[in-house]
Formats: structure tokens, C-alpha cells, sequence
């Protein structure tokens, strides 16, 4: 089944196309991998995605049902939660008001309850930290839980940045570049957790990530884009061998003898 | 140390941590409910005022120390309350509905400017406030058949079942009962989801957004709640003051709440107390010591202003955090006595953020 | 023809006053470009500037020019002073920690102004007071042309210095990309230093200027608010904006006082301010910028 389509999608910045008609599909339950040199407009797809930027042209589905127009806050709502390349939490907050903070698309409470906080409120409270608890479980970050993201390491803060995401229950998770800046056991966890995600919480995933070895762990499909265009989309040892992609990352030159 | 060992997550919720806290802060509103049995009518006065002020800067903390947004023209909504009070209390109507209504209307007032400033960011909102507030003051000057402009505005005596509320003790009590809503619906606020979305706000509003925050949603309800507030102050200080002069709201006035929710420590309830403490006990503490002060500095005029300035001054550059963070570590260094470590309170090296990009 | 005198009155008037706004703006344009810090107080250090060039010609006896010059550089290093002292410990803090610093030290400024020149107005000779010129039938004011001049050569000066020396080519590499800057070995913070020290002497030349129209006095810095309105419509980035800002205000003031009731035009700038804000808050001329994610 699929979950989510992209549909010649484009966006321009004055007269740069970051993203230059791109087309894929998304299968329930699978873990979508996008590779391709810096500045190629992966992040950009994730920014067009959660709809902080308009795209220009080309429509985005989801579930069946487009949402090219909704605007940026109701696409949590919708299912989709996503990662920061850069990590954007909120450093003043302690990691499980961050958290918590994850969960404010599931909160139904009415302001003038909340003024008084009327057990309605304490309940929905209680179960919304009942809920963060799991995925603190999940992601065995409980030392850290009443920490200030401020003075948590930054391997710490990459998987808060993910925890975050997964309070939101998303079905689609929009991982961005999930190894940046950490070291080789830490994207090993990385990788495992990300399986976990889908076997275990049954979330897609579309990942953006440069690291070949966890593109290569746990992604079902992978495609290639290369200023804006996709270059290729299949398994991850078709992409990676094909030649326009070897091209893209290792110039012209190579007369490929594989 | 004390060290909480918490067994349900309602001790997280609750609004006091432990029953230590509950203890002092009982005994804490039990001296201040006896005060005026005990301190004479001058001081009595003087804590009256402080509560109102109190109850603005918990307001404006709501939105400059939580939400991030900042209000240079702060002292409108002061006015506004206070006007709206006073007129419809000489049109007969009864100091309770007047009171929140004061409220109701300077939160209107406050969604108002809040809506259309929605994209702004801190320098422009600022500048945008600032004109606002200078506006809204040339209005009070003008609109002299509402205001009575420079010939002043007479506050009637406000009246709850029958008593009069007028003297020094009767403000205190209910600046007091005023002071406890707030602060107690302020920290209601804080621990919901509302509270939570304002200080995502504050700090990355495109994560707030991919959360599910709808930024225009919440940033006009912080303005709203912390002009309402304001507004409750407002019409409180008609009663203070008794008799409305137009250029009283000015942006001296508006730099007044600013500082409360600076030196006070931004991000915190308590910083607005402590904010509010300092700012007008200050003048206070200035005129007892006066004549004191060595080489005739006493006798200067402008004193007041300039120590103003220089305290500003003095809390930025070496205790950012403020009179509450002056609180949470001469608290951390008994809690911790004899054991302090060196770099306990060092602050950290940190670089420019530019605001441009937000 | 007594309508169109009248009108002519009105636009020199304005734009005199619109070139004090826009000096004034620039100062804050200058050191906000740079360092993304707004500099509440700039103008309490116009009225610094204004007295001390009081302080030189009056107490000094010092000729116009010789006292001008040597106030401005007084002020300037003033400026620079500042901020190696004070503003350099505040970088990391947030924007409105920068706010509330400028506004303390206003305070502090116009306190230490009043107790040493007092609290009444002052003035000093100048070569335009009182003087007036005849251009073609109309009379004008030889304060407010010097304004105008004066403004428009200054304009001249800075952009020679910013386009064509070496250090006004740094201090454009240091405004928009430091660590860039660093890494070509520019001293990035002695060039802010010295950035606030242009300000700072431009302000004092705005004091000078302004003085044989409105005396100077220890409030005087409250035009500042107005130079807000015309640093907003230049869109706070663009050394021209702010002067063509300036003078758009100074004029419109003007010709709300002529037309409006009396006690509207004070009010101008603010309601000005508040519409450019709402309607187009880029300015005139303004750079889009957007942030990556």
C-alpha cells in the first residue's frame, strides 16, 4: 500500500531549482532512504514535506488525500513527524518537557480548562506523560530525563531530537540525517533503533543520510537525487551502482570497469 | 542536598515540589495576610504597590520571559486597565464586574496588536510595541471627554458587598487576592500544553511548527493573557493612585515592567515577584539613604534614574539570570554547604545567535 | 504662489528634521548591520555629543569648526569605548538583553548629563544661527540648509570610506560574515569597535547640526523613536534607506502639522512607524533573507 507520494514536485528560490520535478512513492511500512551529494535538495524535500516551505509546483499525497496547501502546524497532526538536520530542540526546557511538547498535536483540552486545570486537564497530563514514558523507554534515556537539553551531549541530543518525533506517533517519520556528528557505535545504535522503528512501531520511514553503511543496514529502497532531479530509485546496491550516481559523487572521469 | 524521590507522575504536575516548599510558602502567606496588623499604613502602601506591579510583571513575564516575545509599550495596557476601570465605575457600575472587565477588554486590546505583529521578530516587535505604546499614550491625552486628559481622572471609591475598599489595607488585600489568581493561573498555564507551546515558541519556532503548534494561534493568546493581566493591574493602580494623569503611562513607565522581568530573572514566576520587589522598593531605598551617601551624591538630582540605569546595567553584564538566579544559587550553595564546587556558577562561553534567521 | 512658498517652507523644514532622524538611524543601522545589536542609546549620545561640542566652544571658547571636530572625535572614541568595555560581554545574550543594556546606560547617560551641564537647554554660536538665505524669492533658514548640507556630505564621506578604504571595506566583510572575516585576518572586534565609534560620531554630529534649530538639552534623545520610523522604512539594513527614511518622516511630520489638528503631529512618526510595519516590515529597501533548516 502506499502511504505517500510525491508528485513532480518542484520548488524554486528566485531562480534556483532546489527541487526540479520529483516523483516517488512511499510503501507502507518500508524504510525509504534518499542519498546524493550536499547541497542536492535532500533536506529541502523534508522542508517541502512538513510544508515549511510552499512548494512551487506538484502535489504531495498522503493516505490518499493531498495536502500540497495544508499549512505547516496540521501536518502533525496528520501523521508526519520529522527530524532537524541541525537539531532543533528547545534548549531551555528540560528533555521531558521537550518531549512533551511532542505530544501537542494529541491535546484535546480547551484553554479556559487549563487556566484552572480541571482533572480533565490533569488526566489528559497523565496520560500524555504516560506516553512519553515509553518512548523514553524505548530510547533508554531515562538519566536524562529531567535534564536541560542545554547541557546534554550531542549524541544524547540527536536521539532526543528523534524521540521528540516519535511522541507525535507519527505513521511517516522523516529522518534527516540521522548520523551526523556521531561515531560509529552511536550510528550503529542508530541503525538498530531504526529497525526497531519499524518492526516494532510498524512507522515508515524516509531517511536522508550520507552514511552508506546504515543507508545500506536498513533501508528497502533508496533514490538519488543530484542538483534537484533524481538521478536513480531501486535497491541499494542497484542506486549505488548505477552510473550516474557514481558519477554525481566521484565526478566524470571514472571509466567504471564494475 | 534534598533529594526527591517521586513514585507517581502527579508529584511532577503538582504545582508545589514537596512539602517543604508547601510549608514556607504557607507560613510565607500567612505573614503577609497578618502584615497589616503589624507594619504601619506607609508600608503597607508601599507592598500594595508592589503587588500590583507584581501582578503586570507576572504578565509580562508570561510573554517576554515564556513566549519570547518582547513589549516595549507595556504601560498602554496598564492605562487601559485602569481607564476602563475607573470610567465605568463613574458610570455606576460595580467594582466587581468593572475589575474584569478592565481585564477582558485590555486582553482584546492585546490580541489586537498581538495579531498583526505575528511575523515581526524581537528588534521589530519592539519598535512596534514602542510605537504602539506611545500611540495608545497620546490617545489619553487626547480623548479628553473620556479621559479627561491633563485635567486628571478622579477615581471613585470601589465598593464589594457594601464595604468600601479605600486606604492602604483595603488596595493590599485586594492586590493580594488578585496577585494569588494570577500567579496560581499562570502556573496552571505552565504546566499544560499552552504553557509548554509558548516556551517552544520562545525557543525554535520551526520545530514549534512541525510539532503542531500553529504559531499565529498561540502568540496572540500570550499577548491577550499578558495584556489581561496587565489590565487587572491596571485597574488596581486607578485605585492606588486614585487620581489618572495621561502622561503616567509613558515609556519610562513601560522600561519600569521591563526591568521587573529582567532583573528579576526571565523565565520565572518568582523573578516577577523579586522584579517587581526591586523596582519599587528602589526608590524607597534610595530616599532612606540619601543623605548618607558620601561626597553629596545624596543630593544630585536624577539619582533615582541613573541607579536605575546602572543596576540595568550592572545584572546584564555579570548576573544575567537575575534576582531569581541569585535565589536558585545562594539556595544551591546551602543546600550543597560545606561541598561548593569552583565552577558551580560559571557561566558557560556562548556565541551570537543571529536573530535574522529565525 | 503664497500656497506653493508655503509648501517649499514645508518640504526644507521636513527634510531638515528627516536628516537628524536619518543620521540618527543610520548610527543605528550602521552598528545593527553589523552586529545584530540595536543600539538603544543612540540618541543619548547625540545629546552627549551635542554638550560636549557645548562644553569646547562655549566653556572653551573654542571656534565652531575646531569644537565641532573635536567633539565629534571626543564622542567617537567615546563610542568605541562602549563597546570594548560594555557591549563586547554581552555577545551570546539574547537580543533584548542587548535592549535593556542600551536603555540602562541611556539612563545612566542622561543622569550623569544632567548633573554636569544641568537640566536646562543650552546653545552655541554657530555660524548659521539666525541667519537666513534668499533663494529665488524664498526665504530660508541657514539652520536648516546647513542640516541638509551638512547631511549630504557626510552621506558622501562614508560612502567613499565604506567603498573605497581598506577598513571601510572590512568593516562591510566583518558586517556580513565574521567568521569569514576572521579567517582573512580581519580584527572582527576591534572593527565593531570602531564601527560604534562612527556611530557614535555621527550621532554627535546630528547634536551638532541640530543645535541652532532646537536647543540642546538633556531629553533630546527622545527623537530617537522617530528615527526608528525612518530606519524601518529604509528596512534597517541600507545606509541610503535611513536617510531617504528620514527625510520621508520629517516631511510627513511636517505636513501633518500644517493640515491636522494641532497635537496630531507629534503622534505622526509613531502611526507612520506602525503602518510600514504592518503593511510592507522590509522597508523600502530591504534584503530578503531565510534560514535553512
Amino acid at each position: 500500500m502506499i502511504l505517500f507520494q510525491a508528485q513532480d514536485i518542484s520548488v524554486r528560490f528566485g531562480g534556483i531549482r532546489a527541487v526540479d520535478s520529483v516523483s516517488f512513492d512511499v510503501h507502507d511500512g518500508e524504510v525509504f532512504s534518499i542519498i546524493g551529494p550536499n547541497g542536492a535538495g535532500k533536506t529541502t524535500i523534508f522542508n517541502l514535506i512538513s510544508r515549511i516551505y510552499p512548494s512551487t509546483s506538484g502535489r504531495l499525497i498522503f493516505e490518499g488525500k493531498e495536502f500540497t496547501r495544508t499549512p505547516a502546524s496540521q501536518i502533525a497532526s496528520l501523521g508526519i513527524a520529522r527530524t532537524f538536520q541541525n537539531i532543533e530542540l528547545f534548549p531551555n526546557a528540560t528533555l521531558l518537557e521537550n518531549l512533551l511538547i511532542g505530544r501537542h498535536c494529541h491535546s484535546r483540552v480547551n484553554f479556559l480548562s487549563e487556566l484552572a486545570f480541571l482533572p480533565s486537564v490533569r488526566n489528559a497530563e497523565l496520560r500524555h506523560r504516560e506516553k512519553v514514558e515509553d518512548v523514553i523507554a524505548f530510547l533508554g534515556l531515562e538519566r536524562y530525563r529531567d535534564s536541560l537539553i542545554a547541557n546534554l551531549p550531542y549524541g544524547v541530543r540527536k536521539v532526543v531530537e528523534l524521540g521528540r518525533a516519535l511522541c507525535i506517533e507519527p505513521k511517516l517519520l522523516l529522518l534527516d540525517e540521522p548520523s551526523s556528528g556521531l561515531n560509529v557505535e552511536e550510528t550503529e545504535g542508530m541503525g538498530f533503533w531504526i529497525e526497531d522503528i519499524k518492526k516494532d512501531l510498524g512507522i515508515t520511514v524516509i531517511m536522508v543520510e550520507h552514511d552508506m553503511s546504515l543507508v545500506n543496514q536498513v533501508s528497502d529502497r533508496v533514490m538519488a537525487l543530484n542538483y534537484g532531479k533524481v538521478l536513480a530509485m531501486g535497491t541499494p546496491q542497484a542506486v549505488q551502482s548505477h552510473p550516474e550516481v557514481v558519477k554525481a559523487y566521484l565526478g566524470g572521469e571514472v571509466e567504471s570497469a564494475a | 542536598m534534598r533529594h526527591l524521590f517521586r513514585t507517581q507522575y502527579q508529584q511532577d504536575i503538582a504545582l508545589f515540589r514537596h512539602n517543604g516548599d508547601r510549608f514556607w510558602y504557607g507560613l510565607l502567606m500567612l505573614v503577609i495576610l497578618i502584615a497589616p496588623a503589624i507594619l504601619g499604613e506607609f508600608y503597607i502602601g508601599e507592598l500594595g504597590g508592589v503587588f500590583i506591579f507584581a501582578i503586570a510583571g507576572v504578565g509580562l513575564m508570561l510573554l517576554v520571559g515564556y513566549t519570547g516575545l518582547i513589549s516595549l509599550g507595556h504601560a498602554a495596557f496598564l492605562g487601559i486597565g485602569a481607564y476602563v476601570n475607573a470610567v465605568l465605575l463613574a458610570q455606576g457600575v460595580p467594582f466587581l464586574v468593572t475589575l474584569p472587565l478592565a481585564g477582558a477588554f485590555t486582553a482584546l486590546c492585546g490580541a489586537a496588536i498581538g495579531r498583526p505583529t505575528l511575523r515581526m521578530s524581537g528588534l521589530y516587535l519592539a519598535i512596534a510595541t514602542l510605537a504602539f505604546g506611545s500611540i495608545v499614550g497620546t490617545v489619553f491625552q487626547k480623548w479628553t471627554a473620556v479621559t479627561g486628559g491633563f485635567d486628571g481622572f478622579a477615581v471613585p471609591t470601589p465598593y464589594v458587598f457594601g464595604i468600601a475598599i479605600e486606604g492602604a489595607t483595603g488596595i493590599y488585600y485586594v492586590s493580594l487576592a488578585v496577585l494569588v489568581l494570577v500567579l496560581w493561573v499562570s502556573a496552571n498555564l505552565l504546566r499544560s500544553p499552552t504553557g509548554r507551546a509558548m516556551v517552544a515558541i520562545r525557543d525554535s519556532e520551526v520545530s514549534a511548527q512541525s510539532m503542531g503548534i500553529h504559531l499565529a494561534r498561540y502568540k496572540t493568546l500570550a499577548f491577550a493573557i499578558s495584556a489581561g493581566m496587565t489590565g487587572l493591574a491596571g485597574a488596581l493602580f486607578a485605585h492606588y493612585v486614585r487620581y489618572l494623569a495621561p502622561d503616567a503611562f509613558d515609556v519610562l513607565l513601560s522600561v519600569q515592567f521591563l526591568t521587573i522581568v529582567f532583573v528579576g530573572g526571565l523565565g520565572s514566576l518568582r523573578g516577577a515577584i523579586l522584579g517587581a520587589m526591586f523596582v519599587r522598593l528602589l526608590p524607597q531605598f534610595i530616599a532612606i539613604v540619601r543623605d548618607d551617601l558620601p561626597f553629596g551624591i545624596g543630593r544630585l538630582p536624577g539619582l533615582e534614574p541613573s541607579l536605575f540605569g546602572l543596576s540595568l546595567v550592572l545584572v546584564i553584564l555579570f548576573q544575567p539570570a537575575g534576582l531569581n538566579g541569585m535565589w536558585l544559587k545562594a539556595k544551591a550553595w546551602f543546600q550543597a554547604f560545606p561541598f561548593k564546587r569552583q565552577a558551580s556558577f560559571r557561566r558557560q562561553k556562548s556565541y551570537a545567535r543571529s536573530e535574522r534567521l529565525r | 504662489m503664497e500656497d506653493a512658498a508655503r509648501i517649499l517652507q514645508l518640504i526644507v523644514n521636513g527634510a531638515a528634521s528627516g536628516c537628524i532622524y536619518g543620521l540618527i538611524a543610520l548610527g543605528f543601522v550602521l552598528i545593527y548591520k553589523a552586529t545584530e545589536m540595536v543600539n538603544f542609546a543612540q540618541g543619548d549620545i547625540m545629546m552627549l555629543g551635542g554638550f560636549a561640542a557645548f562644553s569646547l566652544i562655549t566653556w572653551l571658547g573654542l571656534p565652531y569648526w575646531v569644537g565641532g571636530l573635536l567633539a565629534i572625535i571626543i564622542t567617537a572614541a567615546f563610542g568605541y569605548l562602549l563597546d570594548a568595555v560594555v557591549l563586547r560581554r554581552v555577545i551570546g545574550q539574547p537580543q533584548f538583553a542587548v535592549v535593556m543594556l542600551t536603555l540602562g546606560l541611556g539612563f545612566i547617560f542622561r543622569a550623569a548629563a544632567g548633573i554636569t551641564w544641568g537640566y536646562d537647554s543650552v546653545g552655541f554660536n554657530t555660524p548659521f544661527t539666525n541667519k537666513t538665505v534668499d533663494i529665488g524669492g524664498l526665504v530660508l533658514g541657514e539652520d536648516n540648509l546647513s542640516i541638509i548640507v551638512g547631511t549630504v556630505l557626510l552621506c558622501i564621506v562614508l560612502y567613499l570610506f565604506f567603498s573605497k578604504t581598506r577598513l571601510g571595506v572590512a568593516m562591510q566583510a566583518a558586517s556580513q560574515n565574521q567568521l569569514a572575516a576572521y579567517y582573512m585576518g580581519i580584527p572582527v572586534r576591534t572593527i565593531f569597535s570602531l564601527i560604534w565609534a562612527i556611530s557614535a560620531g555621527v550621532a554627535c554630529l546630528a547634536g551638532i547640526l541640530l543645535s541652532p534649530v532646537s536647543m540642546i538639552d538633556v531629553n533630546m534623545g527622545g527623537l530617537a523613536i522617530k528615527a526608528f520610523a525612518a530606519a524601518v522604512i529604509g528596512g534597517f539594513g541600507s545606509i541610503p534607506g535611513s536617510l531617504i527614511g528620514g527625510v520621508i518622516v520629517g516631511i510627513v511630520e511636517q505636513f501633518a502639522g500644517y493640515k491636522l489638528p494641532a497635537g496630531f503631529q507629534e503622534v505622526t512618526s509613531n502611526v507612520v512607524l506602525l503602518g510600514m510595519l504592518l503593511i510592507r516590515p522590509q522597508g523600502l529597501f530591504a534584503e530578503r533573507m531565510g534560514k535553512r533548516v
